[in-house]
């Protein structure tokens, strides 16, 4: 199929199972897929700058659903989705004007892989340790049993609980998340390199995003899954609209892999319920790496498949 | 259980069958008319472009959505 925006051929089966599969991954951990959708977008010849914008468009359609099931659930913190939403919106104004930058200078495509590659390794290593560090020290806390339970443990817990006792006004509660005081340029911090990532990386930034919650805010992880949705929502609004009035999205490839996002997003958000926190941190870890080794290919091989 | 379960997958199945069939449909029906309008859109009016973008997403979206829950509901209470 024929996408005049961009001037790409692509398969719209590829594009519905590609959508599929990240709607699955995103109601299932809370992360937009854009470690998979970028370069699932790039194998297929889409330049970095549209493979970035588009799937930014395509993330705003599927967290609307993903987002809407997590809030029927009690997954989302309101008023933390709406503080982080300012952060957010302000770095993905950065990440979209680097990419600007680059695209210009034309050496996008190099610079994005690059970036890439070392960020989605670096978060497999990291996801990795820390989630067998915490199952080892409760061994068979994992699985869920019976009725639905918060219950979640972190490695990282200390790191939080020294994050909730810096004093740096202005102070808010985050009754929701079990957070009594936390200083809201912490919040706005975490947001912000978050949205920096998704204006240059693509996506929601879910894979930054979603861990530094955990880790640093010490939100609990289902959670921290929904409120990120909830959050990408807005940001991702902000980013397609940015990225649009630049000439990087193809709304017709997103409005493709929507379509099968949409279905994959029920079933992932449904299965949050049958595992605790450090099982589904586990799961994710192949994620990024998958990610990776598609863009070290089109780095190396310069061609699309 | 094991009845219970075969159930669930026939209903699943069968959603997947009305959702693949709904998806060709909308290929056929809805990218082959507004494709050509998005490019002329999207080279001469780059703002709202912008914004119908994120108009067609989101209305998408909340569209696929009532279509899911329904096709989910109508499957299961029919499997019951």
């Amino acid at each position: 199929m024929y996408f005049p925006i961009s001037g790409a051929y692509i398969s719209p089966i590829y594009l519905v199972v590609v959508g599929f599969l990240i709607g699955i991954l995103g109601g299932f951990f809370g992360v937009g897929g854009s470690f998979i959708a970028g370069p699932a977008l790039r194998i297929v010849g889409l330049d970095w700058n549209f493979a970035v914008g588009t799937d930014l468009a395509h993330i705003v359609g599927k967290s609307v659903v993903a987002a809407k099931r997590h809030r029927a659930l009690g997954n989302v913190d309101l008023k933390l989705g709406c503080v982080m939403a300012f952060g957010t919106i302000g770095g993905a104004e950065v990440g979209a004007q680097l990419i600007q930058m680059f695209k210009r200078a034309g050496n996008v495509n190099f610079v994005v892989s690059s970036v890439s590659v070392v960020i989605y390794v670096f978060i497999s290593a990291f996801m990795l340790w820390e989630a067998r560090s915490t199952l080892r020290q409760r061994p068979g806390s994992g699985t869920r049993t019976g009725t639905r339970s918060k219950k979640d443990e972190s490695a990282f817990r200390h790191i939080a609980q020294s994050i909730h006792r810096l004093h740096l006004p202005p102070m808010i509660s985050l009754p929701v998340s079990g957070v009594k005081k936390i200083s809201l340029w912490v919040i706005l911090l975490v947001a912000f390199v978050g949205g920096c990532f998704s204006g240059f990386l693509g996506g929601g930034a879910g894979y930054i995003r979603m861990p530094s919650m955990v880790y640093v805010l010490g939100i609990p992880t289902h959670l921290a899954v929904g409120t990120d949705l909830f959050e990408i929502v807005i940001s991702a609004s902000y980013g397609t609209f940015t990225h649009a009035i630049k000439g990087n999205v193809d709304i017709l490839i997103a409005l493709v892999m929507h379509t099968g996002a949409a279905i994959g997003a029920q079933i992932g958000a449904i299965a949050t319920q049958y595992f605790a926190g450090p099982k589904i941190r586990l799961a994710f870890v192949p994620l990024p790496l998958i990610g990776a080794a598609i863009v070290i290919y089109t780095l190396l091989s310069g061609h699309k498949i | 259980m094991k009845k219970e379960a075969r159930k669930t997958l026939w209903a699943f199945g069968l959603e997947m069958v009305i959702y693949s069939v709904l998806v060709v449909a909308y290929f056929l029906l809805v990218l082959r008319f507004v494709a050509h309008s998005l490019y002329g859109l999207e080279q001469r009016h780059i703002v709202l472009y912008g914004v119908v973008a994120i108009a067609l997403i989101v209305g998408q979206a909340v569209l696929l959505e009532i279509i899911t829950t329904g096709l989910l509901r109508f499957l299961r209470g029919r499997s019951e």
